[in-house]
């Protein structure tokens, strides 16, 4: 494949790379656009590592050639807040303490965001379905669903 | 904290590391910046927050706020030597030696600001790193008082660190120092490491442990693939090196097509592995013997139980990566190993070069949980940068080259018989365990390397001869297996199994896991034939009063009294240990629901770590660690077959789902009082023993081998 330009919507910013079309997602944001809260896991879109929002809906960006999005809106980690003005999502985790090593988290914090965008009052077991798809390997599981109920009751409180 | 006299050794890790700037270091402030303080322990953060908990020890000990502390990641070139960050040991290794550290550190700043002042040190108080005279006058900060030098000199230990009623941050849940960068996706992992110049390469490994390269189909085709930098081949070692990650994608996918393998694997059958490693040349050792003749001729009533506990994988969900960089014939490498010290000493034989020549700094990297590909990785990167001298270069593994490849933590066998006399008192009890070593983690053995790549070298290293972990330290397959119950006679055996068919190390908790899986769902078989309540049995067989407190807290947490045992579906059981009789206490009482699976519904742990050091950091190690050992109790064991392991993906080895996740509730006791522990891997073993005994307290079978999937417990039914 030869090396196209390709204009990408991420985090709210046009972004120009030349890339092979086929490349991953997660590759052209960890190394072209130097965003490397999306991490790999599995390449085969089975962990959730990677995940980001695309056009609001969480996607697994190991497994999906860059091509494809093209104008569509991508949010990442990094579109959500900073470690000096975290999203309330991203508060909420740290007040549950809601991580060991962190490798899986910022992929779940994006589909917990998906979800609350969609559901503002999600049930234990519908964060518990939403999450399904993302693999914790230190058990940090019951903090990152009670960090998602906190989150859900502030920023319902905010609303 | 009593004062260490003259004649004793230094505590923790001091005591082979004792220069005091080794550990401690002030800094002054750069422009528009603050004084602060250099902690540089050599045990390394893998997800497990010691970093804040030393940090916390050292801003106590030393009266500076926390801020101020800046907490270094462990280098070859700068940090003391502690060897491996493992065994639950980094609060008592290195958390010790902060605390006498900080602790003279302050002393000396101290004494220096006496003489200056003119005032006896009694008169002085120090708030957050500013030493004053009591009741007004002079005062002056660490960094004033600090001379060159001052601290290049070996720790005392006469000065004696804080007693608890003087703690301001030990004992609290200091949030920790990492998690805001991690939950905004700022760069936090070696994974994550850019630096200028950098390339991008993937090993091929070979498809199974034997096979060897016998060709590469036009090599030449691969090495003009766009941006192939290099084409590294050494032996059976592969590699491709490239401008950008994705080239190295493609062309490592190019590569592996056109590599052709004589391949001699032959692994037992999974089905038959167990009876296997029997067969398989051993030692046999006596771990431990207690005798009383009167009381074994008591035995009414004897009962046997053989139990078995499969390969188990790492699994991090960040395959092993590392950065490499050689400069004038010198490697310096980035990796997430847990002893970058004792890693070293491998790098240098499979690099046939001087240890002092290669410098290793430890950058964080997913969980690893045990000893995983992280120290592979580390001599991998290392090969393919030896060939593109001035230039850094990123080497990550891909998921199946972790589950191919890492060593898993080993299968066991255990067999259990144990008499009870008439009052349904255990008087007798033997215990026997067949495994492999427990840990082939690098640097401790004279000849050969434990490191993959210096086995497919073109001049391979050989594999040295498996160790066995002492007991004194710890133990490795015969972890836990001395009883911890008030026995006249017992019997323990370890079968020291020195032929490896699949590749193996350390797995949390070691053998831990699976000793304590069967001697508590033993216990329950006992309890049940002596027709007495599993908790009051446990009790009656136990003197030691920090035990019994978990196994009570456990028990009154969950709701243990009046419980019915069971009622065909579901169930709830008890599991306690004390890790490696030595460290932490935990007690857990699991609740599980039979639906088509198998389900753990609830978890009440009790856990206790002396002086708790971070609160919340010991309860969050104790749900992980719970959670953790759900998931290997009820669904994993590593596939393989005679031709290799078949394991590449994550269907391949399904772990425990959020919607699985079963609520957990964590009672955490703490003893000021007693000096503190490590925590991390204590809750394994009985969560997985809990879990068992509430099966078969729900259904009224046993099932004891591991893992408790729906097929083995329909046959246990039928």
């Amino acid at each position: 494949m030869t090396d196209t330009t390709l204009t990408l919507r991420v985090n709210g910013a046009e972004r120009t790379v030349t890339c092979d079309p086929e490349t991953a997602l997660l590759y052209v944001l960890r190394n072209d656009l130097d965003l490397k809260g999306a991490r790999y896991g599995c390449g085969q879109g089975q962990c959730g590592a990677c995940t980001v929002l695309v056009d609001g809906k969480p996607v697994q960006s190991c497994n999906v050639p860059t091509s494809e999005l093209a104008g569509r809106d991508i949010v990442t980690i990094e579109g959500l807040g900073t470690p000096e003005a975290p999203h309330p999502l991203q508060q909420a985790f740290i007040d549950e303490q809601a991580a060991q090593c962190g490798y899986c988290i910022t992929g779940i914090v994006m589909s917990a965001k998906a979800l609350l965008d969609a559901n503002p009052r999600p049930t234990r077991a519908e964060i518990g379905a939403a999450l399904r798809d993302h693999l914790c390997r230190c058990g940090t599981h019951a903090r990152i669903v009670r960090a998602v109920e906190r989150a859900a009751a502030a920023l319902s409180a905010a609303r | 904290m009593s004062r260490t006299n003259e004649s004793s050794p230094l505590p923790g890790s001091l005591s082979v590391n004792p220069r005091l700037d080794q550990w401690i270091r002030l800094i002054p402030a750069t422009p528009g910046g603050r004084d602060t303080v250099g902690v540089s322990p050599g045990k390394v953060d893998i997800g497990q927050g010691i970093s804040t908990a030393l940090a916390q020890i050292a801003a106590d000990e030393l009266d500076v706020a926390l801020e101020r502390i800046a907490m270094r990641a462990p280098g070859t070139d700068a940090s003391p030597n502690e060897e491996m960050t493992s065994s639950s040991l980094s609060i008592e290794h290195s958390g010790i030696a902060i605390r006498y550290a900080c602790a003279e550190v302050r002393a000396t700043l101290l004494q220096k600001a006496a003489e200056r002042f003119g005032v006896s040190v009694e008169r002085l108080t120090v708030e957050d790193g500013t030493v004053s005279v009591v009741g007004g006058g002079q005062s002056a900060t660490y960094w004033e008082l600090a001379e060159p030098g001052m601290f290049s000199r070996a720790a005392t230990a006469q000065f004696p660190p804080k007693s608890p009623d003087e703690f301001r941050l030990i004992g609290t849940s200091v949030k920790r120092l990492d998690i805001p960068a991690k939950v905004t996706g700022r760069p936090s992992y070696v994974h994550d490491m850019m630096l200028p110049g950098m390339l991008h390469a993937r090993v091929v490994r070979p498809p199974s442990y034997e096979a060897r390269l016998a060709s590469i189909d036009d090599e030449a085709a691969v090495r003009a693939l766009p941006g192939l930098v290099e084409l590294v081949r050494d032996g059976s070692f592969l590699a491709v090196v490239c401008e950008t990650e994705a080239q190295a994608l493609r062309a490592a996918r190019a590569l592996r097509n056109r590599a052709k393998w004589d391949d001699r694997t032959r692994l037992p059958a999974q089905a038959v592995v167990h009876e296997h490693l029997k067969t398989l040349p051993q030692s046999l050792h006596v771990v431990g013997e207690k005798t009383d003749a009167a009381a074994a001729a008591t035995g009414a009533r004897t009962l046997s139980a053989a139990f078995t506990k499969p390969y188990i994988a790492h699994a991090s969900i960040g395959p092993s990566c590392a950065v490499a960089v050689w400069n004038e014939g010198r490697p310096e490498i980035w990796c997430h190993s847990q002893g970058i010290f004792p890693l070293r000493v491998d790098l240098a034989k499979a690099l046939r070069m001087p240890e002092a020549e290669i410098t290793v700094h430890h950058a964080e990297g997913a969980g690893c949980y045990g000893h995983n590909g992280a120290d592979d990785v580390a001599l991998d990167a290392a090969l393919a940068a030896r060939a593109v001298p001035g230039r850094p270069v990123r080497l990550q593994w891909m998921r199946e080259d972790e589950f191919q490849w890492e060593p898993f933590g080993p299968a066991m066998s255990i067999e259990l018989t144990a008499s009870l006399d008439a009052d349904g008192r255990i008087v007798d009890w033997t215990h026997e365990l067949w495994s492999n070593t427990q840990s082939t983690r690098p640097g401790r053995q004279p000849e050969g390397t434990w490191l993959l790549a210096g086995w497919h070298l073109a001049d391979p290293l050989p594999k040295p001869p498996p160790r066995m972990i002492p007991i004194a330290g710890g133990g490795g397959s015969d972890r836990n297996a001395i009883p911890l119950y008030d026995f006249p006679n017992q019997k323990v055996l370890h079968h020291f199994i020195t032929e490896m068919p699949v590749r193996v190390s350390a797995l949390r908790s070691l053998g831990a896991f699976a000793n304590v899986y069967a001697i508590e769902t033993f216990m329950d078989e006992l309890a049940e034939a002596a027709g007495i309540d599993p908790v009051e049995f446990r009790l009656r067989h136990l003197k030691d009063a920090r035990a019994r407190a978990v196994i009570e807290a456990a028990a009154d947490r969950a709701g243990w009294k009046g419980r019915a045992a069971g009622d065909g579906s579901t169930g709830m059981g008890i599991g306690f240990a004390q890790y490696k009789n030595k460290q932490s206490y935990c007690a857990v009482v699991a609740e599980v629901s039979l639906e088509e699976d198998l389900r753990v519904t609830r978890c009440v742990a009790a856990v206790e770590s002396g002086l708790a050091i971070n609160p919340d950091g010991i309860i969050n190690q104790t749900e992980g660690g719970v959670i953790q050992a759900v998931s290997w109790t009820l669904k994993e064991a590593v596939p393989f077959d005679e031709r290799g392991i078949r394991c590449m993906t994550w269907d391949d080895y399904p772990i425990l789902r959020f919607d699985e996740v079963p609520e957990v509730d964590v009672v955490l006791i703490d003893r000021p009082d007693q000096k503190s522990m490590g925590a991390g891997e204590a809750a394994q073993g009985p969560t997985g023993a809990a879990i068992g005994n509430a099966l078969a307290r729900a259904i009224g079978v046993r099932v004891r081998d591991l893992p408790l999937t729906k097929d083995r417990i329909a046959k246990a039914l039928v």
